[in-house]
């Protein structure tokens, strides 16, 4: 099961073959600034008649487009189409390379005499080679004229007739035998249309026990019913038929899916607590039963919070107004939203994030993660710093995580946690590389050139002087070092 | 590789005649209702019809008034309500909720139904159960095919996949046959078809029973197409799961190209509205880096941009007459290409920002460790930092799919925790997104006692198996796996510029296995020696040649490849690649242009 190579750590310092990246594409981005600056510095040259240009090659959506139409419908649904005549004349020329429509000829007088085609530029054209043929089938009168109650077309026949789109009457289908023969040879038709067609009819011929036995044996048409109660609808039915079926965790999932169609939380909630008896896997009912559990909870934080929020006795809610409801939110969000408004909270309330972690088991790492990105979005640098404070058996504190010290940068980074906070945790990054380019990247200039110290390697630290500010503390602190006999260079 | 025998491949044929017969019939339809009316047209089917006919052609066969399906029309005058939908129950209750209403205040109006690509005997059951069928007539637009451009033709039914891959539904399987219909009478006799996977077979099938009674079709005519391949999704959901670095790839999966056009915001156009912009082959700048790998992009453009610069320059030492030409004749292209750089500029800028923001990188690299079958451990706990940091739920979920494929089945601890800590951060309704995957097979556990050699199977033993190199199906399909990206090749890098073969799509470490059968079964014209590779992929495979068919030498070289349930950028890309290093033109049909968050959204169960 392991595949772990030996040479692949190698590889992933050493080789030459390197993928495709998009961080470190200095390169190509300059490249492709310098284009966008040639580019921009045209503009002034272009820019008189852009709409003009929009109308000839830009047709996405012109105006007169359909969807354009439709939105201009919705927003003045009285205006009708007569107004906008002359905006259309223009948008046509986007389409031309459709030929232009005539507006006199009528098409029904070309499909009643296929053959006379005298106006019908398109259609000639694209007929000149092949002489005038039957080239699309689907191009005849509507199907729908087409009625054909004869009464001896075999199954088969009848199942061809139907795929073609005719009207077929299967009420002399009447014996078991010959109903199932029937949906036999839908199925062995392959189009699920007809297949349905016939399952309706069965369904309102038979019994539903005789029509689940049969289905049992018949997995392809089973899969067309259920499909097609579920989109009817039908869910009483489709139950029944998944009980006779034994498939009791579809039964449950299905149930549970009724849930997303309860808009009142109460009654979601209500719906939820019988869902946690349902047959699923012991797994999934503790799922459930979790779900359940959230709902309750955040139906009591939503109450009180709102509460609190329009007293507006609590400063946190006032410096940070609630942009949304927490109902119906997932767990992790729900931890963010209490680690933001309730981190300090006793492990006793309910909006507590210590009550959360508990109650739901949420891991140490997914803990760390959510709070440390609520405490950072408040800009709370003390609680941020002690989430990662340890202290040994002798009383010394130590920074620890169950994340990388790299991804908590990088969550800092994005609050804009000054380079004080940030550096402190750059300078945790174990391995060398990563730290040294986040460094960089964030100027953390002491973690650089501590780093570049430790590794002795004097020019870059010598080339990295030109990074730090003229006559700054970090200069000086560079020179002092580089000016330090005691350091065994290794270059 | 076959740069020895190199031709130019044929042109694509012209697909103009497939929007003017679907729109010739539409209008033939709207003239069945004689007479002013009105037009409800589904959500699903604007950009596809936006992309045939405009509304002064509409209004030149007495629309008056356009409505979205859906929505609640206002109180209209109109004599006549005209649908034009999707065969959908839920369309059918909408519309017979109008009909009812009108019937309850007395107004009487007609209404006609029509049903766009067929109509479904389901939706007539409604009608009939809803007490309005009689008061409504109903028709078909047999509006199967859309060219997207020269050479993709898209069916725009994205929800072919979740019906047949999730629920085994066969309905759209007619949809394709007579699809394949329409294209054999207009492009064909097709003379050589192949296939894989069940629905292809099915599809085939079908299309060969309707052909069977239009005889005498085509008979004589030379073809232009010659060669079918029908390939269902699920032979290779691994292609299509996979993150996607070749230009048009990265613009759809983060901009959502839609219908053939995409809708740049103001990141990218730098002003304050967002521009619709038609991605294909008419845009000069596009069609020159569509198909290539993002790191090469860069270096055209600005190569491109300092062109434009010095054609503008052109204009300083000239006299009034050069001037003139100048403004006349070559000034507007010029514009119009300053305008596409600016564009494409920005886009690229707007791409490389997102990218280096979401530790894109990190992800390339988890992702190529899963498709090496390397470095397991740290793959699941990239992704499992990926869901806690609640980053994007998509991107969690396809990631965990692609380690589920690829190692045959989470083993059943990291299932559960990750399974737990997804419901945690996403939301617990997941579960049915879970079962979902479940069934489809896209996130399996494994069966406990099973080692992995026991089992090894299918897609995950094509894509990494590391002896590969041995086995059949592994020398076949899996160069790439006897030199494995992560040692270096002989010859060092793979230099993504001058591509060698169809893994350049993928940054060189994976040869999409979709383009790799369909390249082996071509070179072989059928499937012989691929037994093992066909047994992996559960088989259904066939081979059918048309005697009768003539080949004409330029039709042999056309071949079109169908996507049952999607096909990807990337896919695209690696055939037109196939095709220029062959000297053959791949067209491609598909049910629908899909990237890996749209496999996703389709199997995620969404909040009401």
């Amino acid at each position: 099961m392991s595949r772990v190579r030996a040479d692949e750590e190698e590889y992933w310092h050493s080789s030459k073959f390197r993928a495709f990246t998009f961080d470190d594409e200095d390169d190509e981005l300059s490249q492709l600034k310098e284009s966008k600056q040639a580019v921009n510095s045209l503009r002034d040259i272009v820019d008189d008649d852009d709409d003009d240009l929009e109308r000839v090659s830009w047709s996405g959506e012109p105006v007169g487009s359909i969807s354009w139409s439709i939105k201009e419908t919705a927003s003045s649904s009285t205006s009708s189409l007569e107004g906008r005549d002359s905006s259309l004349q223009k948008g046509s020329s986007s389409y031309a390379a459709f030929p232009k429509q005539v507006s006199s000829y009528s098409l029904s007088s070309l499909f009643k005499g296929r053959n006379k085609l005298p106006s019908f530029q398109s259609l000639s054209d694209a007929l000149s080679d092949t002489g005038v043929k039957n080239y699309a089938p689907e191009l005849r009168r509507p199907k729908a004229e087409y009625k054909d109650y004869s009464n001896d077309w075999s199954p088969k026949d009848t199942v061809r007739r139907m795929q073609r789109g005719k009207v077929c009457s299967l009420e002399r289908f009447r014996s078991l035998q010959d109903k199932l023969v029937l949906l036999d040879e839908a199925v062995a038709g392959h189009d699920g249309n007809v297949i349905t067609a016939v399952l309706i009819f069965l369904k309102r011929t038979l019994r539903r026990e005789i029509l689940f036995r049969e289905l049992e044996v018949r997995q392809v048409a089973l899969c067309h019913l259920i499909h097609f109660l579920k989109e009817t609808g039908e869910q009483k039915l489709l139950l029944d038929l998944l009980r006779f079926l034994d498939r009791t965790e579809e039964v449950a999932l299905s149930q549970y899916r009724e849930h997303l169609n309860i808009q009142d939380v109460e009654k979601r909630k209500e719906f939820l607590k019988g869902c946690v008896g349902l047959p699923f896997s012991a797994e999934d009912t503790s799922h459930i039963q979790d779900h359940y559990t959230l709902l309750e909870r955040q139906i009591i934080i939503e109450t009180n919070d709102r509460h609190l929020e329009k007293s507006g006795q609590s400063e946190i809610f006032r410096k940070y107004p609630r942009k949304a409801s927490i109902l119906n939110m997932p767990l992790v969000t729900t931890l963010f939203y209490s680690c933001f408004y309730h981190y300090t909270e006793a492990e006793g309330t309910f909006s507590s994030p210590t009550n959360l972690k508990k109650t739901f088991k949420i891991p140490d790492k997914q803990y760390v993660l959510t709070a440390l990105a609520a405490r950072a979005k408040l800009r709370a640098w003390d609680d941020v710093d002690a989430l990662f404070t340890t202290k040994n058996w002798l009383g010394y504190t130590k920074k620890k995580a169950p994340i990388g010290f790299h991804r908590v940068v990088e969550i800092l980074q994005r609050n804009n946690a000054p380079v004080q906070v940030l550096q402190e945790y750059v300078r945790l990054v174990e391995d060398v590389e990563t730290r040294l380019s986040l460094a960089t990247k964030y100027k953390c200039h002491d973690v650089v050139i501590e780093t570049y110290k430790d590794l002795k390697d004097r020019i870059q630290l010598t080339a990295y002087k030109c990074k730090v500010e003229r006559g700054s503390a970090e200069e000086e602190k560079i020179n002092s070092i580089l000016n330090n006999m005691q350091i065994r260079w290794k270059n | 590789m076959a740069a020895g025998g190199r031709r130019d491949a044929p042109e694509a044929p012209d697909f103009g005649l497939l929007k003017r017969l679907a729109r010739d019939q539409l209008i033939y339809l709207l003239e069945q209702l004689p007479g002013k009316k009105d037009l409800f047209i589904e959500a699903d089917l604007m950009s596809p019809l936006d992309r045939i006919a405009n509304v002064s052609i509409l209004k030149q066969h007495e629309v008056d008034k356009l409505y979205k399906v859906e929505t609640r029309p206002a109180p209209s005058s109109s004599d006549q309500f005209c649908f034009l939908v999707r065969p959908r129950i839920r369309t059918m209750r909408y519309i017979a909720d109008i009909v009812n209403a009108d019937k309850m205040s007395g107004r009487s109006r007609k209404y006609k139904i029509i049903f766009s690509p067929q109509k479904f005997y389901a939706c007539e059951m409604v009608l009939e159960e809803e007490g309005v069928f009689g008061d409504v007539t109903c028709d078909e637009w047999s509006f199967y095919l859309l060219p997207l451009d020269e050479d993709i033709i898209s069916m725009e039914l994205p929800e072919f996949f979740r019906d047949y891959f999730l629920e085994g539904d066969h309905r759209w399987i007619n949809s394709i046959a007579r699809a394949l219909q329409l294209l054999n009478s207009l492009y064909g006799p097709f003379g050589r078809v192949y296939g894989i996977g069940r629905c292809a077979k099915m599809s085939y099938e079908l299309w060969q029973d309707l052909e069977g009674e239009s005889e005498g079709d085509g008979q004589g005519r030379k073809p232009e197409i010659g060669n079918v391949f029908l390939m269902d999704r699920d032979t290779d959901y691994v292609t299509a799961l996979c993150s996607q670095v070749v230009y048009e790839g990265l613009v759809d999966d983060t901009f959502r190209i839609k219908c053939g056009s995409v809708d740049f915001g103001p990141d990218v156009t730098s002003s304050d509205k967002s521009i619709k912009v038609l991605l294909n082959a008419q845009d000069k700048v596009f069609s020159q880096i569509r198909n290539e790998h993002f790191s090469s992009v860069f270096g055209f453009l600005s190569q491109k941009s300092r062109n434009l610069q010095a054609q503008y320059d052109r204009r300083r030492g000239m006299d009034i007459k050069q001037m003139k030409n100048f403004v006349s004749q070559e000034l507007k292209g010029l514009k119009q290409e300053h305008r596409l750089l600016s564009l494409h500029i920005g886009a690229c800028e707007s791409i490389m920002k997102k990218k280096t923001k979401q530790d894109f990188q990190e992800m390339i690299k988890a992702e190529h460790s899963l498709l090496e079958g390397f470095d397991i451990r740290e793959s699941t706990s990239f992704i499992e930092e990926h869901i806690d940091r609640q980053v994007s739920p998509i991107e969690s979920l396809r990631l965990m799919c692609l380690l589920s494929i690829t190692e045959n089945g989470l083993i059943p601890k990291d299932y559960r925790s990750l399974k737990t800590q997804y419901l945690q951060s996403y939301g617990p309704e997941h579960l049915l997104t879970f079962h979902n995957l479940k069934r489809m097979g896209l996130l399996t556990e494994q069966v406990a006692g099973e080692t992995l050699t026991a089992v090894e199977s299918r897609v995950s033993k094509l894509v990494t198996d590391r002896a590969a190199g041995e086995t059949q199906a592994g020398s076949v399909l899996c160069p790439k796996h006897c030199t494995p990206v992560q040692i270096p090749r002989l010859d060092g890098e793979y230099d993504l510029k001058l591509p060698r073969d169809m893994a350049y799509v993928f940054s060189g470490a994976y040869v999409p296995l979709s383009c790799k059968i369909i390249e082996q079964v071509l070179e072989r014209r059928g499937w012989q020696g691929l037994e093992e590779v066909v047994r992996l992929l559960n088989g259904h495979e066939f081979s059918v040649s048309d005697s009768t068919a003539e080949d004409s030498a330029d039709a042999q070289r056309v071949v079109l490849a169908v996507f049952l349930g999607g096909c990807t950028f990337s896919e695209i890309a690696a055939l037109r690649f196939l095709g220029k290093e062959r000297g053959c033109r791949f067209i491609f049909l598909t049910t629908a242009i899909t990237n890996s968050a749209r496999v996703m959204e389709a199997m995620t169960e969404a909040r009401a």
